[in-house]
């Protein structure tokens, strides 16, 4: 490397769970991301407390892409566990930062790459008295140096290390020591900074770090949620206990403690499912937080739901399946499972959030959709949307909203008619009005999930029964026009159309630019929500090559698109990626190389 | 069908309650339950309680799940908000809907089936929570909507009526509850509907769980010789530990007073409960009591009923969260949005 890369590198940081690193590996993203460089993170751990081999990586990025990289410039490995396979990661000519406390075997040392030895072990011992310190602030120590290496600003990490530990003065200077002295050895034994490195910007001003639960988390409490059933589940436990955090900072009173919300812990999915469900019957704003598993276990309420007309809000933040399968690991499993949940004939709204930003907007707009369709809404995210910290705009909010609370009869308006009845369409859009119980005798009504006809009453009569099922069908499809559409990114004399959704988004924005660069012209349609609308049919039929990009092993959307369209599947081609890690623009690429029939620059 | 009207013809000397309702506004649709059925008779029991407290109709939100148990909710206050879930999970709905709104009168029904088997754990958690709801729990130790299987409160070997003998222990409902903490915990026989309403009238006065066991016979599958829950083994095997009566604070107290070995519990909202106990001397006030006292009575192959157990100091899941006095659900929507203001404020902690 002899030309220097401003602002345009990844580097990865290799520990061991539960030994502090994550704190300092926030600390480095906090530090770039105040230098107004685009940053974001991801943070690949293990399920487990302490002990296993954890992976923090991260992309500095001028361009503000915000996809896993491709490549890795710099892997820092402190965990000998994964030393050997920490050390093949390295791209050529890039460089690895180790612990030199102890001889390096021979056997891992590359020639293609340039190793940096820092005692961090070593330094820790002789600086610091207590084992835990020695241990912990080993893992903090690496800050220092990668501010050497890389140029990270020295008063910005001490400014975020001050914040950080405001309350706790001695904290923080063991903590800069620490820090101090991995910068100094960096300096005085390596040429600094490496051939890439930081180099302040202005970009940040209208951006944040946040994770997708979080937002989403915010959402809820934008929207009005007064209730959130939940049981806890990685990926999706943050969820919830952000929202109970806002709602303690937002919806307490100072002077009582009376609290304007009602979280409830329940047994397991099931429970936290009717509980919403109860919840939302009964008026309020309601939702609970879930992965796959807890999708699995809702199935049965979720067709209550369905079939009563009652809304309810359900995030998912998906997770390695299937079963178990690998909880600390992303994927897009669920789109199947949700978008007919539970037996009979259903069909679900889901909303496809592609970053932090957009779980903060899906979120307040899943409570409208819910109570103007009165049906269960998804707000379909995934671990690493959740999870990781990204570079997002500021959240903004419209003073002027007011929930969309849909046909909801008040006491005065059930006075006014003549009669009412659950389930009558009135006005041919295939929604029924709903009231509340406790409003007015004239409202009262019998929500069964056995069979009804039109006016709520029990039956087994066919037409009467298919009336009603006929007429919900009718109310799905006319969510198609009421979930975002799909985001379309069209070029001049593209052939070729790649489909993604959710957190594949990113890396297909990547992917795009790096294809017009090798002149293949590429169009993307970006689903965001379900059921799919007539733009979605159109992309599909305006393009003989098709790709379809997801996080999953059977193709899922592609099913999807095959079923609620009618384009036939093997039209469409579809590049799955389901490891449990982000996907990298380099998936995308190759995909669409290696089966572009024309030749490099044919499509420009 | 579960929703045939009953003809609306009125006799012109039905009593009134103060709401100016006779005990037929507090009917629902026709019940499709056999002829004799038990549930029947404690839906009797409950339009009468609900009656005498004078619950406007709309003001009551009745919740259930599956099962023969689970269908009666159509069967009384037809004016009432009427929710009938999945199989075993009424618990959850009924902590959601009360989440949102704790101003309704909450009564959940359900069955052994759909309580002690498919919905225990379901149960159990609303218990613990402390949801302030009655829940009746009609136990005729049989499936009847799936004609005759055993359910978990079955006793070890009662008989089916092919002749099977039941060889599992059975759970009981309200040792279950002692157990969880309940702070209300009662048992009741259909057949028996004077010591019944007022139970009822007591456990939905009650503020917190309110555990109902109501021994209801099954008559198709559960009510043959060999079955310990038929209206012939339980009207032989009853032994019920106190008379009850409900006072409520706003009406004449009518029971004779001083009565020998009176005992009175004042209900949350200041309303009386009175006990006159019946032989020993039994505190419902004492959960080990409660417990010893149904223990022992099982030995005997005895059913204790009566108001069993009770605790007027729990906190409701609404006082342990501290919620608002407000439901929830009528909080507009200005009180819950914290604004741009703060929005964009918060976003400073994210830089």
């Amino acid at each position: 490397m002899h030309d220097t890369r401003l602002n345009d590198f990844s580097f990865k940081i290799a520990t061991v769970n539960g030994t502090g690193s994550a704190s300092a590996n926030n600390l480095l993203m906090q530090s770039i991301f105040r230098m107004g460089i685009p940053v974001s993170g991801k943070n690949i751990f293990p399920s487990n407390i302490q002990g296993l081999p954890t992976w923090y990586e991260i992309r500095v990025s001028k361009d503000g892409y915000t996809a896993r990289p491709s490549e890795i410039d710099l892997v820092v490995a402190l965990n000998n566990e994964t030393y050997a396979k920490d050390v093949a990661t390295v791209r050529p000519g890039g460089y690895l930062l180790y612990d030199s406390s102890w001889p390096l075997d021979a056997d891992l040392v590359r020639d293609d790459i340039t190793i940096l030895g820092v005692p961090f072990g070593k330094m820790c011992v002789e600086a610091f008295e207590k084992d835990r310190d020695r241990t912990l602030l080993r893992n903090i120590a690496y800050v220092g140096a990668l501010a050497a290496l890389l140029e990270i600003d020295m008063d910005v990490i001490h400014e975020a290390l001050t914040e950080k530990f405001s309350k706790k003065k001695a904290l923080l200077d063991s903590n800069f020591r620490a820090i101090r002295l991995g910068y100094d050895y960096a300096r005085a034994h390596y040429e600094c900074p490496l051939p890439f490195r930081l180099a302040r910007m202005q970009e940040n001003a209208n951006s944040v770090l946040m994770d997708g639960n979080t937002a989403s988390a915010l959402g809820a409490v934008y929207a009005g949620a007064t209730v959130g059933a939940w049981y806890p589940i990685t990926p999706a436990t943050s969820l919830m206990e952000a929202f109970k955090e806002f709602c303690e900072k937002f919806r307490v009173d100072k002077a009582t403690g009376e609290r304007k919300f009602c979280i409830i812990q329940a047994e397991d999915e099931l429970s936290a499912a009717g509980i919403v469900i109860g919840a939302c019957w009964a008026g309020a704003r309601a939702f609970t937080s879930t992965a796959g598993p807890g999708i699995s276990l809702m199935q049965e309420f979720i067709g209550l739901a369905y079939y009563t007309e009652t809304p309810a809000v359900f995030f998912d933040v998906q997770r390695a399946g299937p079963s178990t399968g690998m909880p600390t690991r992303t994927q897009q499993g669920d789109l199947l499972s949700i978008a007919y949940a539970s037996h009979g004939d259903t069909k679900h709204i889901m909303l496809f959030p592609a970053n932090p930003e957009e779980c903060f907007y899906a979120a307040a707009r899943a409570f409208d959709l819910a109570e103007r369709f009165q049906t269960p809404v998804f707000v379909v995210s995934d671990l690493d949307i959740g999870m990781n910290d990204w570079m997002c705009k500021r959240l903004q909010w419209d003073d002027s909203y007011r929930p969309d609370r849909g046909k909801l009869l008040g006491a005065a308006e059930l006075d006014k008619i003549g009669k009412f009845s659950r389930y009558l369409d009135v006005d041919g859009d295939g929604i029924a009005a709903r009231t509340l119980p406790g409003l007015n005798a004239k409202g009262a009504f019998f929500t069964r999930g056995s069979g009804h006809d039109k006016y709520g009453a029990y039956t087994e009569e066919a037409p009467a029964y298919q009336d009603v099922l006929d007429r919900i069908a009718r109310k799905i499809a006319g969510a198609a026009s009421a979930v975002p559409g799909p985001q379309l990114h069209a070029q001049d004399g593209a052939e070729i159309g790649i489909v993604s959704l959710g957190g594949c988004h990113a890396a297909v924005l990547e992917a795009l630019d790096r294809l017009r660069e090798q002149g293949v012209a590429v169009d993307y349609m970006r689903i965001r929500g379900f059921p799919f609308d007539q733009p979605v049919t159109d992309f599909l039929n305006a393009h003989e090559t098709i790709f379809v990009v997801e996080q999953n092993r059977d193709a899922q959307l592609r099913s999807l698109l095959a079923i609620e369209t009618g384009m036939p599947r093997d039209r469409m081609t579809p590049v799955l990626d389901y490891g449990g890690l982000p996907l990298t623009a380099r998936v995308v690429i190759d995909a669409v190389t290696a089966h572009a029939h024309k030749p490099a620059g044919a499509a420009v | 069908m579960t929703s045939i009207a009953k003809p609306p013809v009125r006799h012109p000397g039905l009593k009134k309650n103060a709401l100016g309702l006779t005990t037929r506004d507090y009917e629902g649709a026709m019940s499709t339950l056999c002829a004799g059925c038990g549930h029947d008779s404690v839906t009797a029991a409950l339009i009468q309680a609900f009656w005498e407290l004078d619950v406007p109709p709309h003001r009551a939100a009745k919740m259930s799940g599956i099962g023969c148990s689970s269908k009666t909710t159509a069967y009384f206050m037809k004016q009432s908000h009427g929710f009938n879930s999945v199989h075993g999970r009424m618990p959850s709905v009924a902590s959601g809907a009360n989440g949102a709104n704790r101003d309704l009168v909450y009564i959940g029904v359900s069955g052994d089936g759909d309580s002690l088997s498919i919905g225990l754990g379901q149960m159990c958690h609303a218990i613990r929570r402390n949801v302030n709801m009655l829940y009746v729990l009609e136990n005729n130790g049989v499936y009847g909507l799936t004609k005759g299987q055993f359910s978990a409160s079955s006793d070890v070997g009662s008989t089916s009526k092919r002749g099977e003998a039941n060889m599992q222990p059975p759970i009981d409902p309200v040792l279950l509850a002692l157990t969880l903490g309940a702070t209300f915990v009662a048992r009741g026989f259909s057949g028996d509907k004077p010591q019944l309403v007022p139970i009822i009238k007591a456990g939905l006065r009650h503020s917190g769980f309110a555990m109902l066991d109501v021994i209801s016979p099954c008559v198709s599958f559960n009510d043959h010789e060999g079955s310990t829950k038929s209206y012939k083994y339980t009207r032989e095997h009853e032994v019920e530990i106190a008379d009850v009566d409900f006072v409520p604070l706003r009406k004449e107290i009518t029971v004779p007073e001083g009565a020998e070995g009176q005992v009175s519990v004042t209900m949350h909202d200041g309303s009386v409960v009175r006990f006159r106990k019946t032989g020993e001397d039994y505190d419902p006030t004492s959960r080990e009591n409660a417990y010893e006292h149904v223990r022992a009575c099982q030995k005997r192959g005895e059913v204790a009923t009566g108001l069993l157990f009770i605790d007027e100091h729990g906190e409701d899941m609404h006082a342990l969260n501290k919620t608002v006095a407000q439901p929830l659900s009528e909080l507009p929507y200005e009180a819950l949005c914290p604004g741009s203001d703060a929005l964009a404020k918060l976003m400073e902690d994210y830089r």
